[in-house]
């Protein structure tokens, strides 16, 4: 295909964001967090990492989360603490923030490529329905590359993924929903 | 922000909560109980959604009381005569029938009233609004999917969910009713005036039904109380079952 893709305004403006931090080295350092739920992502992967900021001693890392009721904040909270206590910082808060919500626009690049890799495909692999929502075919299959693939529940394994299936490969998987 | 202000919101805040925490709790009910897996699983992430959207009004809440008490003992340490929700919200599952047309009545209220919550003039309030609008998006295909298949379906399920809309609709009028403490805060910008929002819930609900071919009942009879504290005796079992492990052992984290 002859198309140059293009990175969305928000994820350009999230890498510009990290790439100009005063404080680069703990955006490298919190590349170890992965989000429990999906283990091949990073909070940066996902968007979940909004900001830090060092205050002297001082940390303090803003995430959101993806759904209103993610399972997944707490323990994230808790592996960014213990990452960030391990290389030295002791005074870490993490703190939620809820604006702008998510979107799932924010998931990096490399993010998508990983998901597609694990078998679950990331939002752009289907074409939405006439209201923007996971339409009820044609995601494209990540085991197999067919679209030739039926929705089953509009919810999957979690609450941010849908759950298909491949009618050529005839394996189930999950769908990124775009939100 | 006024002292009067600041109690209004965290009130509202505090009523929000309890409407999304009670039905986050009643859908959760379905889990393991669902008519095939993925639907037990739809159900377990919908409800997954209440309940994250009640841990934020009630975390708002307990900011703004400022007196030691957290979201947890906004859920889990206040009795029923405390409690704030709409009637609605704790009427028991009942059959499946049941429990998608209350999650219809539910989720056609949310998506007219929350777009007016994202107005707010209130920040945190305006940001729960928008993350709760993208949620309720999903919830309203499924439950407005599911009441078509079941009231265009089989004699039986016609007959069930007729006979859910007909039990659940006197319980919907509550959900447009302000007193004045809403109407405060509709006055400052704040909160949204519900009063004004029937006409569009009626609207899309009445589409609905009719193309589910279920018939729209006659405004006959209604109950109210909720918002006062004055609750159906379903609310009481709920929060039993609800609360025990909290309160047997306070404090306890895992």
């Amino acid at each position: 295909m002859n198309e140059i893709s293009l990175m969305p305004e928000e994820q350009y403006q999230r890498l510009q964001q990290r790439n100009a931090a005063d404080v680069k080295e703990l955006w490298d350092l919190l590349d170890a967090v992965k989000d429990p739920e999906v283990p091949v992502l990073t909070i940066w992967d996902l968007g979940i990492l909004r900001d830090i900021v060092r205050d002297g001693d001082k940390v303090t890392v803003i995430i959101t989360p993806t759904y209103s009721g993610c399972p997944a904040m707490d323990n994230i909270s808790t592996d960014v603490t213990q990452v960030l206590n391990d290389a030295g910082y002791a005074d870490v808060t993490v703190k939620m923030s809820l604006s702008p919500a998510w979107s799932s626009e924010w998931m990096s690049p490399e993010g998508r490529k990983k998901l597609r890799e694990y078998g679950i495909a990331p939002p752009e692999d289907a074409d939405l329905d006439e209201d923007g929502l996971t339409p009820d075919a044609h995601a494209q299959c990540p085991h197999c590359g067919s679209k030739n693939t039926r929705r089953v529940s509009e919810f999957g394994s979690t609450a941010c993924k849908a759950l298909f299936q491949c009618d050529d490969c005839s394996e189930p998987f999950d769908y990124f929903k775009k939100i | 922000m006024s002292d009067q202000i600041k109690n209004a919101i965290q009130e509202y805040a505090t009523r929000l909560g309890d409407d999304s925490v009670v039905l986050g709790h009643r859908i959760s009910e379905w889990v393991s109980y669902g008519p095939f897996l993925e639907e037990d699983i739809a159900y377990g992430n919908v409800s997954l959604d209440y309940i994250g959207r009640a841990r934020m009004f009630y975390t708002y809440a307990a900011e703004l009381a400022d007196d030691g008490r957290d979201e947890d003992d906004f859920a889990f340490m206040r009795n029923d005569r405390e409690y704030r929700n709409l009637l609605l919200m704790e009427m028991p599952k009942g059959d499946f029938a049941y429990s998608q047309v209350r999650q219809l009545f539910a989720d056609v209220y949310y998506t007219i009233l929350l777009p007016e919550l994202l107005q707010s003039k209130d920040e945190t309030l305006s940001a729960i609004a928008a993350k709760a609008i993208k949620e309720t998006k999903y919830h309203l295909r499924r439950s407005r999917d599911w009441v078509l298949r079941l009231g265009d379906g089989t004699e039986e399920s016609h007959k069930r969910a007729q006979k859910a809309v007909d039990q659940l609709w006197g319980y919907t009028h509550e959900l447009f009713d302000m007193d004045e403490t809403e109407q405060l805060l509709a006055d400052e910008g704040i909160g949204v005036d519900v009063s004004k929002l029937r006409d569009a819930w009626l609207q899309m609900v009445s589409d609905i039904l009719t193309e589910a071919t279920l018939t729209v009942p006659e405004d006959s009879w209604a109950v109210r109380g909720g918002r006062t504290g004055y609750h159906t005796e379903n609310l009481g079992h709920m929060l039993t079952e609800m609360q025990i492990v909290h309160r047997s052992h306070p404090g306890c984290k895992w």
